[in-house]
């Protein structure tokens, strides 16, 4: 790696992103590896306050205007086409997030670098950057090698713990003069969550329920435990998407971040945008068929089997114990 | 408006996946594809775009195992054409097939319409070098929003609806012609009968266009593909499920679950 080390950093509504955290401390390790220096890129409109939390870079590229509220991820890449042609950037690190999606594709169109999704592991190998991708859900990884460590890493959010919240360190902020093209995309307005009928995140126990459970009459077994329970249930997102159950009851990337004391999924597999959204739980219980789900990766006790069968059974034993 | 969904299928994980002996792709041979949830919903939202301001929706899909079936599924939905681009794409990633469906869309003195919608996938487990929908619009020069889970037609051009994190969603508005990676439609895709189905097979309506496989820009080189090493971290519950629930329950029990 010949050149610096950029991250974008990412923040919604006034707020730096977790995942921002996250790339820093990747950041950080490889500028130390390879004594490259780390650019933290902070975009947008009325965000300088952002600017003095980002101590862990050792040179915050900021570039303030009103007309990046909310920018599309066109004016983000040109944006930052200019950052890493001004500072002899060689590696860019973005969020793997919805709002930063589609911004290392174009990029990587316009810098003519390669774009490596889906990443979790970052490393340097005899000077070399190598990645670690997930595919296919997570039942697949994939090492990929960057030619000259040059590239644009799109960064999984929660693989990497962000152990350091914040640095102690005072920033360094450099305030970049950058042509901003005007977008034909233009940002209206935000659209608040629905309020549910219950708050997922304040619960206990969920039974979350999958595609595994098949239609939606087998809803009521689910139904039946979370009440013997004491619970609620909860779903992945193609459960969300039939209708089946309210979004405000999502779990995942796009949907809720949820720490019950016992998560227990049933019929899911255990994508990574779902394990996202309820890794932090205390107990997860899975149940299902597929002995190879990515879900048993994360469970601490788990059942292969099929959930229509040991369900009902295990209702009816959970009251019978209760009484 | 003339809507064209783009649809790249993709390994079915369902089954079993396995690493070729190059160590450094899968196994064809035992790839089952299908369409992805998110290939499915743009093929509705494009659907229920027609039925609400009419226009014409061209499901357009790259060569694949299973890929007649898609399309006839698609024309059976409703969709006014059905084209085949066929080339040697299975493996190839989003660059190249935003490459294969780019000439496709401009392919010859069919330019870009100027009320061309374009809809496909946001993102899908095999999109190891970026989603297929931002490239194309680069490649085409035309606007891109990703995420997307509504669409409705706002003067000349639109008005989306992207999700973010957690139920926030934004709205933003763009021209036409544009590509829009769907999240998820409006409302779930719909089923179609299979007599349908088979009713479109008969039509033999499906069109077919060669496409060259494009050149992909140097990219990255993958080193390795395997399976992740197992953390195992749950500990496993065995036997018929009365036996089963009984242990879940002792679990419960020991954790102050119930
Ligand atoms: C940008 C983006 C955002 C996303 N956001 C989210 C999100 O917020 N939340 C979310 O959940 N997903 C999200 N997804 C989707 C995610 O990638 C997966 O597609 C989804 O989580 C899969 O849901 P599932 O596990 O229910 O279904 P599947 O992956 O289809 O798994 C079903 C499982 O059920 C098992 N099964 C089948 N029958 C039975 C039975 N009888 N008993 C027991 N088990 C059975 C199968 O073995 C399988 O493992 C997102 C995707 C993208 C691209
Ligand atoms: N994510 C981070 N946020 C803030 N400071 C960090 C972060 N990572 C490392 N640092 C600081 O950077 C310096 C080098 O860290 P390390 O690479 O962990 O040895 C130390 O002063 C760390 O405290």
């Amino acid at each position: 790696m010949s050149g610096g080390i950029l991250i974008l950093v990412e923040h919604l509504k006034g707020e730096l992103s977790q995942i921002s955290y996250e790339m820093l401390g990747i950041g950080r390790k490889l500028a130390e590896a390879s004594r490259a220096p780390l650019y933290a890129a902070l975009l947008g409109s009325d965000v300088t306050a952002l600017a003095n939390r980002l101590g862990a870079a050792d040179k915050v590229l900021l570039v303030e205007d009103s007309r990046l509220t909310m920018p599309p991820a066109g004016t983000v890449a040109s944006l930052l086409k200019v950052l890493i042609e001004q500072q002899q950037v060689s590696l860019v690190l973005v969020g793997g997030t919805n709002i930063t999606m589609g911004v290392g594709s174009m990029l990587s169109v316009r810098a003519h670098l390669p774009f490596v999704n889906f990443c979790r592991e970052v490393r340097l190998e005899n000077g070399a950057v190598v990645l670690t991708s997930q595919l296919f859900g997570g039942k697949i990884f994939s090492d990929v090698r960057l030619p000259d460590g040059r590239g644009i890493v799109s960064v999984y959010p929660g693989a990497f713990p962000a152990d350091h919240d914040r640095s102690e360190r005072a920033s360094a902020v450099e305030n970049v003069p950058v042509p901003i093209e005007t977008s034909s995309v233009v940002f209206k307005r935000f659209i608040e969550p629905e309020v549910g009928d219950v708050d997922i995140t304040k619960q206990n126990v969920l039974v979350a329920v999958g595609r595994g459970i098949q239609n939606e009459d087998n809803l009521a077994l689910a139904e039946d435990l979370a009440a013997a329970l004491g619970g609620v249930i909860c779903a992945s997102r193609p459960i969300i998407d039939q209708g089946w159950v309210p979004l405000s009851r999502q779990v995942g990337k796009s949907g809720m971040i949820v720490k019950p004391k016992l998560y227990l999924a049933l019929g899911i597999s255990g994508a990574p945008e779902h394990v996202e959204g309820m890794q932090g739980s205390q107990s997860i219980i899975a149940i299902n068929t597929d002995a190879q789900a990515p879900i048993f990766d994360v469970a601490h006790y788990g059942v292969c089997g099929d959930l229509l069968e040991i369900v009902p059974v295990l209702t009816e034993k959970i009251k019978a114990r209760k009484g | 408006m003339q809507a064209f969904v783009l649809l790249k299928l993709s390994p079915d994980t369902v089954d079993e996946l396995t690493v070729a002996a190059d160590g450094k792709s899968l196994e064809t041979e035992a790839l089952r594809f299908k369409l992805g949830d998110s290939d499915e919903h743009a093929l509705e939202q494009a659907l229920l775009l027609k039925e609400k301001y009419g226009g014409t929706v061209t499901a357009v899909a790259l060569e694949a195992l299973e890929v007649d079936d898609v399309l006839f599924t698609a024309l059976a939905k409703g969709a006014d054409r059905a084209v085949k681009l066929s080339g040697e794409f299975t493996g190839s990633q989003s660059h190249a097939a935003a490459g294969a469906m780019g000439s496709f869309l401009q392919s010859g003195d069919a330019a870009l319409p100027a009320d061309a919608l374009i809809l496909l996938r946001s993102q899908a487990i095999d999109d190891l070098d970026g989603e297929i929908g931002p490239f194309l619009a680069d490649l085409l020069g035309v606007p891109y929003v990703g995420g997307v889970t509504g669409v409705a037609v706002a003067g000349e051009g639109l008005l989306v609806t992207k999700e973010f994190a957690g139920g926030l969603r934004g709205e933003f508005t763009l021209p036409l012609p544009a590509v829009l990676g769907i999240q998820s439609a409006e409302k779930p895709p719909r089923y179609v009968p299979i007599a349908k189905v088979r009713a479109a097979m008969k039509s033999g309506r499906m069109e077919t266009a060669e496409i060259p496989l494009p050149a992909t820009p140097a990219s990255f080189t993958v080193e390795r593909m395997y399976k992740p090493q197992a953390a195992g971290r749950a500990e496993m519950l065995e036997g018929a499920p009365e036996i089963v629930a009984d242990r879940l329950v002792a679990v419960l029990a020991k954790n102050n679950l119930i």
